[in-house]
């Protein structure tokens, strides 16, 4: 089902958790809410579940207005951040809650066989007698899930399903959500302050700033265009360097770095440069500080440069170690004018080539 | 539309109304009343007629002699009670949880048992009976059965309120302490204690009110001699029974007086213990 | 090597933390004295008029007539405080009014007042010319004070706070966030309360009975006052061991309290089973 919300409004007292939020999501759509924590993305998902009031705006699912519909009439399956399973329940009986609260109950033998078919779907089909604190993580997980598409959901929301894993689990659960995504192909929201699962999981990214939607896309176009110094700085692990442009190029001074082509007006800006647009060679002002060998690819780099200390990599053909000194050109960045100019920068021998 | 959205955890107004109106009249009736009834009763025939109750020289021997057992058994319980916390939240063990449920019995035990208990052993035909009155000792109808049995009755209190913050604060801090060569007295008084000082203070407070209100358990071992073995919630009964409703009451009102200032001094104290687990949170 | 050293064939447990000994010797010094050897006489001295002499205790009526008003009494009393302490407890847990501090104060009330205190005054309360006993004569002519009404009203008194007070904590852990899920599942909020609260709640409140129980069956000070003490009518059975006692009936009042505390030992015990059960699978 498609997701429409528009100029939605959250206000807790003063404070605004959300600001004129608006969002489309298309029918079978993965979206991701990503921001830093306090950015509104919970309270969103909250709205979207009828778990939270509006101050303002509208939201819409298959067209439907759902503004003022109770959570439990809307049909929306949601999976808590700690999972919220009901612990005096069992498994089977915690998958089935969804079922038997309705008006009109299915029959218990055919309760049983969706409960059983979707503990197969979530692969964890021996749990069903179990207590949720029997269970480990990552089984918990696959039962909220099961629990909240029992009700055939016709929107799924996810809310930070993956922060209670670790590290090496939730790589795994990660691919098998999406393929199971891919397999039954319901509308679903995560949120998520990981960018990597984010880009991981997600068609499309909307990143949220202090209660608004800065940019919504794909993760590929957010890595390559940026719309404000904010989405550069957190997807990606781009540095920040304070510049100056002087006639169409940016100036690093006192930092040793090469200038970028920058085409914005005069006065001071913001470049946001990745490790691999960081290129480090033999001899220099910057010394290295620390080397990290990556396996196949070119070593990463720990460097100071001027007071500031930078992620950067070996560029082809050169070797460093620790302790010697170098230097670094920029191979490109975003560089973001205080008066709200942005461009994607070039190195000047590039554009000269050009 | 947004003043129509209710959490989906929360109940219509006119239910919560309803609510409420119930509690504050079961509270009402089941706690208030009591309380008022005790101090109208003690004021009914004047603030005069009940000081002058109060004056009584045999009240006066109640109220000394309460505040005396008060004194005996309060630290007495202090020490077993700081103890049994520390060897129990501090220490693996077996047997720590037979020796909690042992330390808890005393609440399980009707007060009059308690009080039983010390008879059916000192008493003049107790197990140690004629062994006493052979040299003149006197523990059951003395002062010595009256600390043993509020003891008995108030043995949980200090140790209850200490242990589970001791068992939630770990030993990690005790362990560092060791490490950096504190010896075991100055690790429980550097370590320990600051962090359970509050808590503490609250068991000692309401092992206190429990002792200087205790009523079954020395009922039974005091022999109620007016003006020598009477404490002040006895006087009560006695001046209860003789009629003397003014001067019951008003000692009764002095009890319940002391209930809530220890009521508020413990409110008070878990305000503060709870910003000792705050800080460390 | 080192484990010749320290004279025994196997490692030494280490203590991190010095006063074990101490403490623990201390801890059950004061526990033998005070509580258990005392118990111990408890234990031992019925069996001085044999087992047909402690038959022949529990088998008089006026014994029979007391336990089964002091058991009786407390279970109805703790069964009476299961909805009003729940109210209570959700009151003060989950609504947002002016005076909740007070009232959440004044629930403590029952375990602050000094019993002979609370027994004196709910007898003014419930007598025919109380503030309460007056009113309850004249509407519904129900007599309170000096039956086993008052008997079973002094108990709701004392049990009340035991309940709210486990019930509680509770409901203040219990996450919103599982009543959210069972709305986002389609319940409807009487549902939720039903299928997803009440069960969470009810080991606290089977505990909490168990705790108001406990205490009601031998509370003595709250409730000699408003009782009316009459053998086989209104005469609980720690007021009969301390009759027993004034006729130094030493053995006969022993035989009572061990009575007590194996039937209320027993009965908790059951309770105790039936929260196992409750409780299985969950930690």
């Amino acid at each position: 089902m498609s997701v429409e919300l528009q100029g939605i409004v959250r206000r807790f007292g003063a404070t605004a958790a959300l600001e004129g939020v608006s969002l489309n999501v298309r029918e079978g759509e993965f979206v991701a809410l990503l921001g830093p924590s306090g950015s509104g993305k919970t309270t969103l998902l909250r709205v979207l579940a009828g778990l939270e009031g509006t101050d303002a705006g509208v939201v819409r699912v298959a067209g439907r207005d759902l503004t003022g519909v109770p959570a439990r009439e809307r049909g929306i399956g949601m999976v808590f951040q700690n999972y919220a399973l009901f612990r005096h329940m069992t498994v089977f009986d915690n998958i089935a809650f969804g079922l038997r609260v309705r008006k009109h109950r299915p029959h218990h033998a055919e309760i049983a066989t969706r409960v059983r078919r979707l503990l197969e779907l979530v692969q964890v089909p021996e749990l069903e007698a179990r207590y949720p604190e029997q269970c480990s993580g990552g089984q918990r997980q696959r039962v909220a899930l099961a629990r909240a598409l029992a009700i055939e959901p016709r929107l799924l929301l996810l809310d930070e399903p993956f922060s209670a894993l670790d590290a090496l689990v939730r790589k795994d659960v990660r691919r098998w959500l999406r393929g199971l995504h891919d397999g039954l192909g319901i509308t679903s929201v995560l949120v998520t302050h990981d960018q990597e699962e984010a880009m991981e999981l997600a068609d499309r990214i909307a990143v949220m700033e202090r209660g608004r939607i800065v940019q919504f896309d794909t993760a590929e176009a957010l890595l390559r265009a940026p719309a404000t110094p904010f989405v550069a700085g957190f997807v990606g692990e781009a540095a920040r360097l304070p510049c100056t442009v002087r006639g169409g190029v940016a100036h690093f001074d006192p930092l040793p770095l090469a200038p970028l082509r920058a085409a914005l007006p005069d006065g001071a800006a913001t470049a946001f440069v990745r490790p691999h647009d960081i290129l480090a060679r033999a001899g220099g002002a910057a010394m290295v500080r620390l080397v990290r060998q990556e396996g196949g690819g070119a070593a990463r780099l720990v460097v100071q440069a001027g007071e500031v200390v930078l992620d950067a990599t070996v560029a082809p053909g050169e070797s460093l170690s620790r302790g010697e000194p170098c230097r670094l050109t920029l191979r490109g960045g975003h560089v973001f004018s205080t008066t709200g100019g942005c461009v994607q920068a070039q190195p000047l021998a590039a554009a000269m080539a050009s | 539309m947004s003043g129509a959205f209710r959490p989906a955890n929360q109940d219509s107004p006119l239910l919560r109304g309803l609510l409420l109106a119930a509690a504050v009249l079961v509270a009402l009736v089941m706690l208030v009343l009591p309380l008022a009834a005790v101090l109208a009763e003690a004021l009914r025939r004047g603030l005069g007629v009940a000081l002058a109750a109060i004056a009584e020289p045999d009240t006066l021997a109640a109220i000394r002699l309460t505040m005396l057992v008060a004194a005996l058994t309060v630290p007495l319980n202090l020490v077993g009670g700081v103890a049994a916390a520390w060897c129990i939240a501090k220490h693996q063990f077996p047997g720590r949880r037979l020796l909690v449920t042992l330390i808890e019995l005393p609440f399980a035990v009707s007060p009059v048992i308690a009080g039983m208990v010390f008879v059916l052993m000192f008493g003049a035909q107790g197990w140690f009976g004629p062994w006493l009155q052979a040299r003149d000792i006197q523990v059951v109808f003395a002062l010595p059965g009256l600390v043993l049995a509020t003891m008995f009755v108030t043995f949980p209190f200090v140790a209850r309120t200490v242990l589970p913050l001791m068992q939630e604060q770990g030993k990690d801090e005790e362990e560092a302490a060791a490490t950096l060569g504190a010896s075991g007295l100055q690790t429980f008084l550097r370590v320990t204690l600051p962090n359970v000082k509050w808590a503490l203070l609250a068991g000692v407070l309401l092992c206190n009110a429990r002792a200087m209100g205790e009523f079954g358990a020395v009922s039974v071992v005091s022999g109620h001699i007016r003006g020598e073995t009477n404490t002040m919630p006895l006087h009560v009964e006695i001046l209860y029974n003789e009629y003397q409703f003014a001067g019951a009451f008003a000692v009764a009102a002095l009890l319940a007086l002391l209930g809530l200032v220890t009521l508020a001094a413990k409110t008070l104290l878990e305000r503060l213990a709870g910003r000792e687990m705050g800080g460390r949170a | 090597m080192s484990a010749t050293t320290l004279g025994f064939g196997r490692p030494a447990p280490i203590a991190a933390i010095p006063g074990f000994r101490l403490t623990l010797g201390i801890t059950l010094a004061w526990l033998g004295a005070v509580v258990l050897v005392p118990l111990a006489a408890l234990a031992l001295r019925p069996w001085e008029l044999g087992l047909d002499g402690v038959l022949a205790v529990l088998a008089d009526p006026r014994v029979l007539a007391a336990l089964r008003l002091s058991f009786a009494a407390a279970a109805l009393a703790a069964l009476l405080d299961l909805p009003l302490g729940l109210l209570l407890a959700w009151v003060i847990v989950r609504l947002r009014f002016p005076g909740r501090g007070a009232l959440d104060a004044a629930l403590d009330l029952p375990f602050a007042l000094p019993t002979a205190v609370a027994g004196i005054a709910l007898t003014a309360l419930c007598a025919p010319n109380g503030w309460l006993g007056a009113p309850m004569e004249a509407l519904f002519g129900w007599k309170i004070a000096f039956t086993q009404a008052g008997i079973v009203f002094a108990l709701m008194f004392t049990g009340l706070p035991f309940i709210v007070r486990t019930v509680e904590p509770v409901l203040r852990d219990m996450a919103r966030d599982a009543e959210e899920a069972a709305a986002t599942l389609g319940a409807s909020r009487a549902q939720t309360l039903a299928r997803v609260v009440l069960p969470a709640l009810l080991p606290a409140l089977l505990t909490g009975f168990s705790l108001a129980f406990a205490r009601s069956v031998g509370e003595y000070g709250s409730v000699i006052f408003i009782a009316g003490n009459l053998p086989m009518a209104t005469e609980i059975a720690p007021l009969l061991i301390v009759v027993k006692l004034e006729q130094f009936d030493y053995a006969g009042a022993a035989v009572v309290g061990m009575a007590m505390l194996l039937l209320s030992f027993m009965l908790l015990l059951l309770i105790n089973q039936a929260q196992r059960l409750l409780r299985r699978g969950r930690a």
